[in-house]
């Protein structure tokens, strides 16, 4: 028997090039799904994203939690980390225009994702946060 | 760890940069040194033959910003080709086709450069 919404787990060290593990799940849920390939490269680069993020900024070394919910119309992927938190109305969006003669040329992450998924919510405190990503079939 | 190289031509006095394996920060700084160290010796114009990086990140393109930067202060340009789909629209959102070209391929890169 098909089972419903199945969810796929799994948890990355904070080690470097870990978040292309996370890619090579990501890539397997996504064939699984039957998404197209512009969807799935769209799905692998936001997570990658995703995970960098939690490596650089949450000031923890703890493992990274990935859940990827699969539904027949979208998939869902949570990232969470046990970090320090943040507040994203205090995250400047980056334009090329300041970066360009800045001498902080980084901060990407967050357009990206934004950019790559159809919705991203997160949730943070000082216990961590988690990005919840959705791209539709 | 992926690993990255570079190997590196010149034609018609651009120097062409084949990479090779996931562009993040540390293939981003393989590609800044050689592109310094060209600067030093003369050269302005760079292109990128991304055929064998169609994996990259924010970090790595970050880097790939320094590097406008660095050429813009000589004049110069960088300019790419043979762009995954997915390197391609990472490297619109993040503006860079603003200040630097994705060419189709290496012919229609140096047809513009030379």
């Amino acid at each position: 028997m098909k089972k419903l919404n199945p969810t796929v787990e799994l948890t990355i060290p904070v080690l470097p090039d870990m978040e292309l593990l996370a890619t090579q799940t990501s890539a397997a849920v996504a064939k699984h799904m039957s998404l197209d390939e512009e969807k799935t490269a769209e799905i692998n680069m936001a997570l990658s994203e995703a995970c960098i993020n939690a490596f650089e900024h949450s000031g923890s070394n703890s493992d990274i939690e990935i859940h990827f919910k699969i539904s027949d119309d979208r998939l869902i992927i949570q990232v969470t980390d046990s970090g320090k938190g943040f507040d994203k109305s205090k995250v400047d969006i980056p334009n090329i225009e300041e970066k360009i003669s800045s001498e902080h040329k980084r901060g990407w992450g967050l357009k990206l994702i934004e950019e790559l998924m159809d919705t991203v919510q997160f949730e943070s405190s000082e216990d961590g946060t988690t990005v919840t990503m959705t791209k539709n079939k | 760890m992926p690993d990255f190289n570079i190997s590196v031509r010149e034609q018609n006095g651009v120097v062409i940069i084949d990479t090779d394996g996931y562009l993040n920060n540390v293939g981003g700084e393989i590609i800044a040194s050689e592109c310094y160290s060209q600067v030093d010796k003369g050269k302005k114009d760079f292109i990128l033959n991304l055929e064998k990086s169609p994996v990259v990140n924010s970090i790595g393109v970050s880097i790939i910003i320094e590097i406008i930067e660095k050429l813009q202060d000589v004049n110069g340009s960088l300019s790419y080709f043979n762009l995954a789909p997915i390197v391609d629209k990472t490297f619109s959102i993040m503006g860079l086709t603003k200040y630097s070209t994705i060419y189709t391929n290496e012919a229609e890169a140096l047809k513009n450069l030379t």
